[in-house]
């Protein structure tokens, strides 16, 4: 008999299963040449409605379902990021899909379906439910990426995205596949529990390294990051807003209880290199880019870099700085792709730095919130971003970690010029083709001003958000 | 009794087919299909660890493998046939639009 008090602690996902369930309804109702605007309303409702039952949750802590969920403040506090970033995705497609001419209502279902499993993600305490949130989420974001169905960069995005996504996938299976024979359990408090009083064998070593491999395919963390420019290049840009931020968090989350929390073995060494090498690599791809989507894939790699350095840091600090960085980075990244979204116009046309050129004249409005949002990116003071940094750089200073230190604030100041030189293509190029610039719209502005305020209110007072996190990390190490 | 090592050799071997499938193979159908075998040499690993230790998640985690793996092959089936109507190809070197 399950007690009444295990629904409420999957309430936000059964919401808004529900609501992608109703939308999938109504969609065949809708005239089929007609906006699907009504359905993108819908899955608003549902969003924030789970965004009440989050708030709800914080009442009725503890495990749920047999001990494979987990609510705390961890999981609320993903829960509410991955929630605002959905909610923000939906608002900006609305545009996006009247302008690139898509007619498919299933597109706000799968934006929902995807949320859930993401947020069961962050929830999940037990192997089985971590991999079937995992394939819910990958599922709902391949068939995302090939939205623009006529467009052939969109099914190759999704192709290349689906390919390699169920290879990661499998390797993080034989992780856990391995992990069982090594603890003889698939939930991670008993995992916890073996690392705590046994010899770990190798077995549990060769465990631990595939399920990073998965994991780090999904995070996009070099070496596993070739994907990357492919897959955000040809997406429809909310969609990689959606999958450059959402999924990452939540994968993210998924290390951090699965590797983290249970003291698995032999994952140090792995998460230094993969942090240098994704810093690096991403930076200096992203140097001789002149796709703007290509250039902030390479520059989401780099930033999977960072967030790693405070993994490699030690446990509390680590953690909490992890947290917050995920939720900064979310800020900032989502409302770029939602500026370069709208600007892009029919066909995505306008995506290279030339045609950014002279857009500060054309559409100021337009490139004061974009040139914020890269300002953050770079971690200037004020803005999300840099306390982001500041935090992770100075976990890993607590734990000695000087090298790695050394290579991030290198490669801070190595990614500040390129991102300097859009802000630069906007404000001093003249500009060469006549790229049109529409007027804002109301969901894009509200999307818009939702990142905004996050990424600012992050920059001057990240007290309260960085006392969740370190809440949270308490919470994840109990 | 056929020793549990035999077991993961077997399902190594099969996982290892399948990596090496995924990377030289340049049909997409044969990529993915070299995907499934992956799946099911963990799907023997599972079995097999799960009959050793006599406990049941293991069988249990099979039974939702392969459920996933039947959603992911309906999924990818429809992706590839959408590739395929765009570049009349199924080969992945010609599906080559994003340089890599």
């Amino acid at each position: 008999m399950i007690p009444a008090v295990d629904y409420i602690r999957i309430l936000p996902e059964l919401v808004l299963s529900i609501f992608g369930i109703i939308v999938m309804m109504v969609d065949p109702v809708l005239p089929e040449q007609s906006p699907k605007k009504p359905l993108g309303v819908i899955a608003v409702i549902g969003v924030l409605a789970a965004l009440a039952a989050t708030a709800y949750q914080p009442g009725f802590y503890g495990s749920a379902f047999y001990n494979t969920v987990s609510v705390d403040t961890f999981s609320v506090f993903f829960h509410v990021v991955v929630l605002l970033i959905a909610l923000v995705v939906i608002l900006i497609s609305f545009e996006y899909l009247d302008v690139q001419r898509i007619r498919s209502g299933e597109y706000y279902a799968l934006v929902l379906f995807g949320t859930v499993g993401m947020m069961l993600m962050s929830a999940a305490v037990e192997l089985v439910l971590i991999f079937i949130a995992l394939e819910i989420s990958s599922i709902s974001t391949y068939i995302l990426a090939g939205m623009r169905r006529r467009a052939a960069e969109s099914a190759e995005a999704s192709l290349k995205y689906f390919l390699l996504g169920s290879f990661a996938t499998a390797f993080f299976l034989y992780g856990v596949a391995l992990i069982f024979g090594a603890t003889g359990t698939t939930n991670v408090y008993g995992i916890a529990h073996y690392f705590q009083t046994q010899q770990a064998s190798v077995l549990a070593y060769l465990a631990v390294g595939l399920m990073f491999v998965g994991l780090g395919f999904k995070v996009a963390s070099a070496p596993f990051h070739v994907w990357t420019p492919d897959v955000y290049e040809g997406s429809p840009a909310p969609v990689v807003a959606l999958m450059s931020t959402g999924p990452k968090a939540a994968a993210f989350a998924v290390l951090l209880r699965v590797l983290f929390a249970t003291g698995a073995p032999g994952w140090f060494w792995m998460v230094w290199v993969s942090a240098a090498l994704s810093m690096t690599l991403g930076n200096i791809g992203a140097l001789v880019q002149q796709n703007v989507k290509r250039l902030l894939a390479y520059s989401s790699i780099a930033h999977a870099g960072y967030l790693l350095v405070a993994f490699a840091a030690a446990k509390q600090v680590g953690i909490s700085a992890a947290i917050f960085y995920a939720a900064s980075y979310a800020a900032m990244n989502v409302g770029a792709f939602a500026v370069i979204g709208h600007f892009a116009s029919e066909g995505e046309k306008y995506v290279t730095l030339d045609d950014y050129a002279g857009l500060g004249r054309r559409s100021p409005l337009l490139a004061a919130t974009l040139t914020i949002f890269l300002l953050s990116l770079i971690g200037i003071p004020v803005t999300g971003g840099f306390f982001a940094k500041f935090y992770v750089f100075s976990a890993a200073l607590q734990s000695n970690l000087v090298g790695l230190t050394i290579i991030g604030v290198i490669n801070s100041a190595i990614a500040a010029y390129y991102y300097l030189r859009v802000i630069v293509y906007m404000y001093m190029r003249d500009e060469r083709v006549e790229a049109p610039v529409a007027r804002i719209p109301a969901g894009l502005g509200v999307g818009l001003a939702i990142s905004l305020v996050a990424t600012i209110y992050l920059g001057v007072m990240p007290g309260r958000v960085l006392d969740y996190a370190i809440q949270s990390a308490q919470d994840l190490l109990k | 009794m056929v020793p549990l090592s035999y077991y993961l050799v077997l399902s190594a071997i099969l996982f290892a087919c399948g990596v090496a499938g995924f990377l030289i193979k340049r049909n997409i159908i044969t990529i993915f299909l070299s995907i499934e075998l992956m799946l099911n040499g963990v799907n023997l690993s599972f079995v097999a660890f799960a009959a050793q230790l006599n406990k049941l998640e293991g069988h249990i985690f099979v039974f939702f493998v392969m459920v996933v793996a039947a959603a992911e092959a309906a999924v990818g089936l429809a992706i590839i046939i959408a590739v395929f109507r765009t570049r009349e190809t199924l080969n992945v070197d010609r599906v080559n639009l994003l340089k890599l």
